[in-house]
């Protein structure tokens, strides 16, 4: 009989921090101790809280292990497992407030807030186990669909619950659905498509749902299909993610093997099926009129719209294109009623939405959290504050997209309209936390080399628009900046903004424009005074020995790849401005802190 | 972004050239099949010189320029063989604030590779990639199948080291 559950995080951050290699000591040590019948080990997906990768749980009790190392393993095994004597040393300490170990996650403040949803069977199910998913009441929502309601009702449902597309513009789910339902009813082919072509940096939900709960995406793709008429999907992953790709194939092959994907399914009469397709590292790729133009087997270039996907998509029919986070929240919606979901939230932003918390925050990694909570309170109590004691900056949402959020908007409720309000975007969810030590103009030109580097070259406006705007940026790092340039800045991202084919280019001056925005004394340091307040960029640093603390040591002069520094042993040294390079190696080597940038 | 011919002699053998084969008939029928063969020819070869594309244009019925449009366009498809090592630095919004522009740097100041080429022994390639969504890590870099985080330069030598 089991007796105790111990479930280990296999998604891609924990995998990468080893928990595979945890697994197989796992499973050694209960072979030894011949512990195999009694305690079951189960891979999961993304449990949230990537930065104390790899984790664990033991269940019955719940204690909550962060930073396992293999050999940590017998101790547990020894002391927990058998002797029921929870190994504190390793157990999660919150690093906020006082140092006692929290018996269970959900006290911890990091999950406190948090309300899961799309993540809900995220790190507490076996994704690779059908009957796991299942057992989580999976496909109860796909039989109530195909047994008690008409495709009417379903759409009618969808759209009660103010479900708003995740993958980043908001349109609404629901009338997605009607207009490929209604628009077209010549009785021909139509297709459902997931967008799991995750492409924004820093942002990991739709792969940590890939991989944490793949079979919530194959059920609400197969409701929209019986909700509009469709038989056939296609789900478009990105080739970046393998861990996702293999436990999806797996799911897929479960589906069929047990009814829940091919013909006559549940006995109804309706046949769906799905096929996967990897993408091949091209971000334009995201937008969903270039997705539907890979799919096909050609350049991913974007199509103009109108037509919209939903009146003439893939292979020319009406396509339903959503984001894996989208579809997620379905089968869930279904179950509970509409006026759950919306109960959630604000007025116009129903429900949850997962945030990828990165950069210079203590807990990075995915947290679920109602519409409407502040960014105050994702930033300092979900996230547990800005490490080694720096101050919030700015947050970035919308990636390349999207826009930041200074300081004094911390307390700006987080939904759709809010941040196009205040220049940004919802975006997939991504949600980078910078610190007094980046440089916003850096940031800016960080996402324009990335637009320009993914621009497809397919419109004029966005190809050699964003390469000037690259150039422009280039030339106020370098110093050589005139305040005439922050204007020609301005001018030509109004001009790709309205005149460029699809949404990459259509947002790609955002981060420019909302850091001029906010941070525009920063551009005018770097272009009238050739300064870089936060110290990055380099042609606009100078280094200083102070003559003070130098103790003539000699190293920096020794390691100085061009010979800018001079002195006598033991006497002060100086740096000649002339011949830095500015390459900061002094700076590391020397033992006394007498080497200042500024 | 822009990718370079190859001036490395193609080697292509029987056997994989039968594989392709075999990966053509496969997806005959599908629609849009162009972008799986393609990623399986990689798989096969390592890479897609235009010989391999030749095979393809010529079995699919597919004018070559397509099929090179189609190579030239996403940044997976390497024109390029790949060294025996092949250092991804993830240059992801959250490794890049988090420093994983100065590993790159190093990176190509050690091995004197840039980004997107191998070194001149064949032995290592050096890529930046888009996020692979191990942010909890950042920054992280890949070297073939083993994924080192949580970076600072200093520790890029000894890692290297592993490898050499």
């Amino acid at each position: 009989m089991i007796r105790s559950h111990v479930l280990i995080c296999g998604g891609t951050g924990c995998t990468s921090s080893g928990s595979m290699a945890l697994r197989d000591a796992l499973e050694k040590e209960l072979e030894v101790k011949g512990l195999t019948e009694e305690i079951k080990i189960v891979t999961t997906g993304c449990f949230g809280l990537c930065a104390l990768g790899p984790v664990m749980i033991v269940y019955p009790d719940g204690t909550f292990y962060s930073m396992v190392k293999p050999e940590d393993i017998p101790e547990i095994v020894e002391e927990h497992l058998l002797k029921g004597r929870p190994v504190e040393r390793l157990e999660y300490h919150e690093k906020t407030g006082d140092h006692h170990a929290v018996s269970s996650l959900s006290d911890t403040n990091f999950y406190k807030k948090q309300k899961r949803v799309a993540l809900r069977n995220c790190g507490v199910i076996n994704p690779e186990v059908i009957d796991e998913y299942i057992a989580m009441d999976g496909y109860a929502a796909l039989g109530k669909v195909l047994t008690e309601m008409t495709p009417e009702q379903v759409i009618d449902t969808i759209l009660a619950s103010g479900l708003r597309g995740r993958g980043g513009a908001g349109f609404p789910t629901g009338k997605k659905w009607q207009l490929a339902r209604n628009l077209v009813q010549d009785g021909g082919k139509k297709y459902v498509a997931c967008n799991a072509d995750e492409g924004d940096p820093g942002a990991f939900m739709d792969r940590s749902i890939l991989e944490g709960d793949p079979h919530a995406l194959i059920e609400a793709m197969a409701i929209a299909g019986y909700a509009i008429g469709a038989d056939e999907g296609f789900v478009y992953v990105r080739a970046e993610y393998p861990i996702a790709i293999q436990r999806l194939e797996i799911a897929i092959k479960q589906a069929r093997e047990y009814g829940l994907l091919g013909n006559d399914i549940f006995g109804t009469g309706f046949n769906f099926d799905i096929q996967l397709r990897l993408g091949a590292g091209a971000f334009v790729c995201g937008e969903e009129t270039a997705l539907m133009t890979s799919i096909e087997g050609n350049r991913g270039e974007p199509r103009p719209r109108p037509p919209f996907p939903a009146v003439k998509g893939l292979f020319e029919r009406p396509t339903v294109l959503n984001n894996v986070e989208t579809y997620a929240n379905i089968a869930q919606i279904i179950l509970k009623g509409p006026e759950w979901f919306a109960s959630m939230g604000t007025e116009k932003s129903a429900g949850t939405k997962v945030f990828a918390l990165g950069g210079k925050i203590t807990n990075t990694g995915l947290v679920e959290i109602p519409m409407g909570t502040t960014l105050r309170e994702v930033v300092e109590e979900i996230g547990g504050g800005i490490p080694n004691g720096k101050k919030f900056k700015a947050a970035q949402t919308g990636g390349p997209s999207g826009g930041c959020i200074p300081a004094h908007l911390i307390d700006t409720p987080i939904d759709y309209d809010n941040l196009i309000a205040i220049g940004s975007m919802m975006g997939s969810g991504g949600l980078i936390v910078m610190d007094e030590d980046n440089c916003m103009v850096d940031i800016a030109r960080f996402f324009l080399d990335f637009t320009v580097d993914e621009s497809c070259g397919k419109c004029t406006p966005c190809r050699v628009g964003t390469k000037r705007m690259l150039e422009i940026l280039d030339k106020i790092i370098a110093g050589k900046g005139e305040l005439e340039d922050i204007d020609r800045l301005e001018e030509l991202a109004e001009y790709i903004k309205s005149a460029s084919l699809c949404g990459l280019g259509q947002t790609a001056p955002n981060p420019v424009l909302s850091t001029l925005r906010y941070f525009r004394d920063e551009y005018v340091a770097h272009v009238v005074d050739k300064t870089c307040p936060a110290g990055v960029c380099k042609h606009l640093l100078s280094y200083e020995i102070v003559a003070d603390k130098c103790k003539g040591c000699t190293a920096c002069a020794r390691v100085c790849p061009v010979g800018a520094i001079s002195g006598t042993v033991k006497q002060p040294h100086t740096i000649d401005k002339a011949k830095c390079i500015k390459c900061g190696a002094c700076m590391s080597k020397c033992k006394f802190g007498a080497i200042i940038k500024h | 972004m822009k990718k370079k011919l190859t001036t490395v002699q193609f080697r292509g053998t029987k056997e994989q050239e039968d594989k392709l084969l075999e990966v053509i008939a496969k997806y005959q029928g599908t629609k849009g099949a162009m972008m799986p063969i393609l990623q399986e020819a990689q798989g096969i070869y390592g890479y897609l010189p235009i010989e391999v594309q030749k095979i393809i244009a010529e079995k699919t019925d597919t004018p070559l320029e397509e099929i090179f449009g189609i190579v030239s366009f996403y940044a997976q498809f390497a024109l390029n063989p790949k060294g025996d090592v092949a250092i991804a630095v993830c240059l992801g919004t959250a490794c890049y604030v988090k420093g994983s522009g100065d590993l790159i740097n190093k990176i190509q100041e050690k091995l004197n590779v840039e980004p997107g080429s191998t070194t001149s022994d064949g032995k290592f390639t050096l890529d930046a990639t888009r996020c692979i969504g191990a942010c909890g890590l950042a920054p992280v870099l890949t070297i073939n199948n083993d994924v080192y985080g949580r970076l600072t330069p200093a520790d890029l030598d000894g890692i290297l080291e592993k490898y050499m």
